[in-house]
């Protein structure tokens, strides 16, 4: 076999093995890569620093463990946001593999904030978590009309009535937004039954692949935002000044491109050789 | 009887919906929420236990024949059974120790795991397939090259490089997710059409 | 001598009561601003003086159209003094009247006459008394707002109820930021209602519907005269016949993957379409089939489908339970689950069709090592690229909804699919003229769009 039928048909185990080790060796030795910051995650930050303290907002993780490398990151951000401007957060968990997964995070955004300001977020003063429930249709549709529709109880089961900040919180005329985070058909939902029926005002975090398919909504001012995979999750770190694991993935992002591209280009190579040397035998 | 019983049943429910979308009044509200929001969970909850037993049996099945691989098979019920027991009221419900640790320490990192090795297909499909076999072949290996690089720091090309590739995302990529978007909305309400009508009846079996 | 001593002491002693009160509480006397100083004639001159703004004009009140009731649309004439003259207007608060107490139970009202009992077999049944003279207030909006969207609740019996057919009347009241109210005259009486018709859907949405029907029964009588009906070839419903004969040969199995999709997504309901043509062919060719199923609701249909689909090729015996399973309903155990399958059973040919998400790759890409045959299909824009990739043939969009009738050949169904694709010939003559009026008339477009009847 001739140097460029390897290259032709390199046996996709090799492609994993460098892919793998450059990853590797990417975590291993930082770097930084400039970052621009798109309008779109400029104007959710815009919109999220212009709300007073105690003005609150939904955030709806709506995603499960397998695209947390994506979307957890923009999670943190916004809650560090929030808590940092006294923005109180009604939060819920469309997804069913969710809900254990967004109440660690809520968790986690809280020892974070104490850590940093020695301040204590409370349950049911400065964020309510409102859990899972299935069929999100339904859900999105009966928070439209209140929240102690879908949802009586928060997911640590105690009356919305008895949390303090639920009070003056109905439905989604009380919240000055809702800031959707989700990996799956959930912001599908969002913008048809939320935004489409309640008009509430709504911005979204998607994962890469998904973002590009919002950007009719956006232009039609049906969402007012968008993050979009890692890059809207590092931008939004940077924004809030909480740069961490998205701004981290950014450069191993950069090697395995660089890869991938290098593979495509080897491949070609290959290629062209191979067609050349047909055209010549002929 | 067999074959009109659901026939009619579709039609009624589906003429009824598409009726209730251009009636805002309150007393179709409601016989919306109560139709259509009430019953599919309580469908969906009996669905689901059929669907456990089908996954029971056929393990079983697969374990008593001693099919190539069926020690895979103990694992899967092994899964099932342990969180079933572990989130029973008397372990501490959903929020037990118990549930919380499968979740934490098996859930999270094998679907993380699963979803990390995309990345790897990625790369192994984008080297196969991303070849100049033609003009339209060529176009695509040259678009993706570009989007790829919009994050690389390439001096003053960074700038033109990130242009570029906002305008292929934007511009030719949208209109043919739009394009392909409006085809799918006429599929949707032909496909609706043909089964409210009763002229799509392959999911029932043939007459 | 005892009465004149006892006298001189009390007098002495009002005297110096009257001199402490004197003494330590000055502002009986002088005046003083709230720093304890006096004030002089000065000070007084410069102090704030509230200055009332001119009042919002024109204020009315009506139902808010295509709606389920419960809400009136409250609009005015921006105060003179907002933007403008005195250019001191920062909101506008909205009053109604009458002022509305309750919720309590209907048997709580001892007989009051001044209750009025609502009542609503899902939405609650309460009682609400009505004072009029006395006003609610709703809410502020910003300088340079013209319209309040008073919303209330259709549950009879909990707080922010706005009762249909009850009439109300507002006034507008413009504030300044020291405080300064200027008041509008009240609105003449509105009351909410529901309409039993949606104006906007049905010229929007109503309207393109029914011209698609009308050409779909055109299409259907077409059909059913014997017309012949022409459709372009496509590459992966023609590949479908070699695909399960490639499997029957080598004797290895078909999977059929229905896809992550509920039983509600039309992409589903396609591809059990399709599931029931396919499975009929592969029961003809007695080929070993597997359906894998995501979500239980499918499966049940699923097994219903292929059942009858054996039955129709005359092959009940080869049937059986496991043919169609259920595996788990989270993501990417499914898919390892049906990557497994795919590795261990060596599956000669792969059906993917339906609604996919990020598992599509992994999917494709183990079905490419397993060296299967692939043919996708899905409306997910998001995955057909990597469909497209990984897959020997790749049903795009709305390709998925018609390889029903591409696979049958049933006039009935080619009917249908032709009626699709002159609305889509009409759609776009509509944006075609739509793209040169937005260029040369974009009024006339607009005004056109935002029609209502």
């Amino acid at each position: 076999m001739s140097i460029f039928e390897k290259m032709f048909a390199i046996d996709r185990r090799w492609v994993y093995l460098t892919l793998g080790i450059a990853v590797i060796i990417a975590l291993l030795i930082p770097f930084s890569i400039p970052l621009p910051i798109s309008k779109e995650a400029q104007s959710i930050y815009d919109y999220v620093d212009r709300l007073a303290p105690g003005d609150v907002i939904h955030l709806a993780m709506d995603y499960d463990p397998s695209v947390m490398g994506e979307l957890q990151p923009m999670t943190y951000a916004i809650l560090k946001q929030c808590f940092d401007k006294d923005i109180k957060v009604v939060v819920s968990a469309l997804h069913q593999f969710g809900p254990t997964l967004a109440a660690n995070t809520i968790d986690s955004a809280v020892a974070r904030h104490r850590e940093k300001t020695g301040e204590t977020k409370v349950n049911g003063v400065d964020y309510v978590y409102l859990g899972y429930k299935p069929y999100p249709i339904l859900i999105i549709l009966g928070m439209g009309q209140n929240y102690r529709i879908p949802f009586p109880r928060d997911y640590y089961g105690v009356p919305l009535d008895s949390l303090p900040m639920m009070a003056t919180i109905r439905n989604y005329n009380d919240v000055k937004g809702v800031l959707n985070v989700s990996g799956t058909s959930a912001t599908d939902y969002w913008i048809n039954y939320a935004q489409g029926r309640y008009n509430v005002p709504l911005a979204i975090g998607v994962t890469g692949v998904m973002a590009t398919e919002y950007y009719p909504y956006l232009q039609t001012n049906q969402i007012f935002g968008i993050l979009g995979g890692l890059k809207g999750a590092a931008e939004y770190e940077i924004l809030t000044d909480a740069q961490g694991p998205a701004v981290e993935g950014m450069r191993v992002q950069l090697v395995a491109h660089s890869i991938v591209i290098l593979f495509i280009i080897i491949g070609n190579i290959g290629f062209f050789a191979i067609r050349r040397s047909k055209n010549k035998a002929l | 009887m067999k074959r009109q019983l659901p026939l009619l049943l579709i039609f009624a429910f589906g003429a009824f919906m598409v009726v209730q979308y251009f009636i805002p009044h309150e007393a179709s509200e409601f016989f919306y929420e109560f139709v259509a929001l009430d019953w599919p969970p309580i469908v969906g909850v009996f669905a689901l236990s059929l669907g456990t037993i089908s996954l029971v049996r056929v393990s079983i099945g697969k374990i008593q024949r001693r099919e190539p691989n069926w020690g895979y098979t103990i694992v899967t019920l092994a899964g099932l059974v342990s969180i079933l027991i572990a989130g029973l009221p008397w372990f501490g419900g959903k929020q037990s120790t118990m549930v919380e640790w499968e979740f934490n320490n098996v859930m999270l990192p094998v679907t993380a795991s699963m979803f990390a090795i995309l990345a790897f297909f990625i790369a192994s499909a984008a080297y196969r397939a991303f070849r100049a076999r033609s003009a339209l072949a060529t176009l695509l290996l040259v678009s993706a090259v570009i989007v790829m690089m919009r994050f690389f720091p390439l001096g003053p090309l960074t700038e033109t490089t990130g242009a570029i590739a906002d305008w292929i995302l934007n511009v030719p990529n949208l209109a043919a997710k739009r394009a392909i978007l409006i085809g799918v909305g006429l599929g949707i309400v032909s496909t609706a059409l043909k089964i409210i009508l009763g002229v799509e009846r392959s999911y029932l079996g043939r007459d | 001598m005892r009465h004149t001593t006892l006298t001189s002491r009390f007098t002495t002693r009002l005297v110096a009561t009257l001199a402490a009160i004197l003494l330590f509480t000055p502002n009986l006397v002088t005046a003083q601003d709230s720093t304890g100083l006096p004030i002089t004639s000065e000070i007084a001159q410069s102090a704030p003086v509230v200055v009332r703004p001119a009042p919002p004009t024109n204020v009315r009140a009506a139902d808010k159209p295509d709606d389920h009731g419960h809400t009136i649309i409250v609009s005015w004439d921006l105060s003179a003094d907002d933007g403008q003259g005195n250019k001191n207007v920062l909101t506008y608060r909205v009053l109604r009247t009458p002022k509305m107490s309750g919720p309590i139970h209907p048997d709580s009202t001892g007989g009051d006459a001044a209750y009025q009992i609502f009542s609503s077999l899902p939405y609650g049944n309460a009682a609400w008394k009505f004072v009029e003279g006395e006003w609610d207030t709703l809410g502020e909006v910003p300088i340079g707002s013209t319209s309040y969207v008073n919303e209330g609740g259709k549950d009879r019996d909990q707080n922010g109820f706005l009762p249909d057919r009850v009439p109300f009347r507002y006034k507008v009241l413009s504030a300044t930021i020291e405080g300064g109210l200027g008041e509008s005259e009240t609105s003449a009486p509105a009351e909410a209602s529901g309409q039993f018709l949606h104006h906007g859907k049905l010229l929007h949405i109503g309207i393109p519907v029914l011209v698609f029907m009308l050409l779909v029964f055109g299409f259907l009588r077409a059909a059913k005269m014997g017309r012949e009906l022409y459709i372009r070839p496509l590459a992966g419903i023609s590949a479908v016949d070699e695909a399960i004969g490639r499997a029957t040969e080598m004797n290895r199995p078909i999977l059929y993957v229905l896809g992550l999709g509920a039983v509600d997504e039309i992409a589903t309901i396609a591809s059990l379409t399709i599931l029931s043509r396919v499975a009929k062919r592969v029961a003809e060719h007695r080929t070993e089939l597997l359906v894998p199923c995501y979500d239980a609701v499918v499966m049940t249909v699923a097994q219903e489908t292929v059942k009858q689909a054996y039955l129709d090729a005359g092959r009940p015996d080869e049937y059986k339970e496991d043919i169609v399973y259920f595996v788990t309903q989270e993501q990417f155990a499914y898919v390892a689950a049906v990557n497994g399958t795919m590795l261990r059973r060596q599956t000669a040919t792969n059906f993917y069709l339906g609604v996919f998400f990020a598992e599509s790759l992994i999917l494709a890409e183990t079905g490419s090592v397993a060296g299967s045959i692939q043919i996708s299909g899905t409306d997910r824009t998001t995955q057909i690229p990597f469909f497209v990739v990984a897959c020997d043939y790749t049903l795009i969009g709305e390709e998925v909804f018609a390889a029903s009738a591409y696979l049958s050949r049933e006039p009935k169904l080619l009917g249908t699919l032709k009626a699709q694709d002159y609305a889509k010939a009409v759609l776009l003559l509509v944006l075609l003229g739509g793209c040169i009026g937005a260029v040369f008339a974009p009024e006339l477009i607009t005004s056109i769009f935002s029609m209502n009847f």
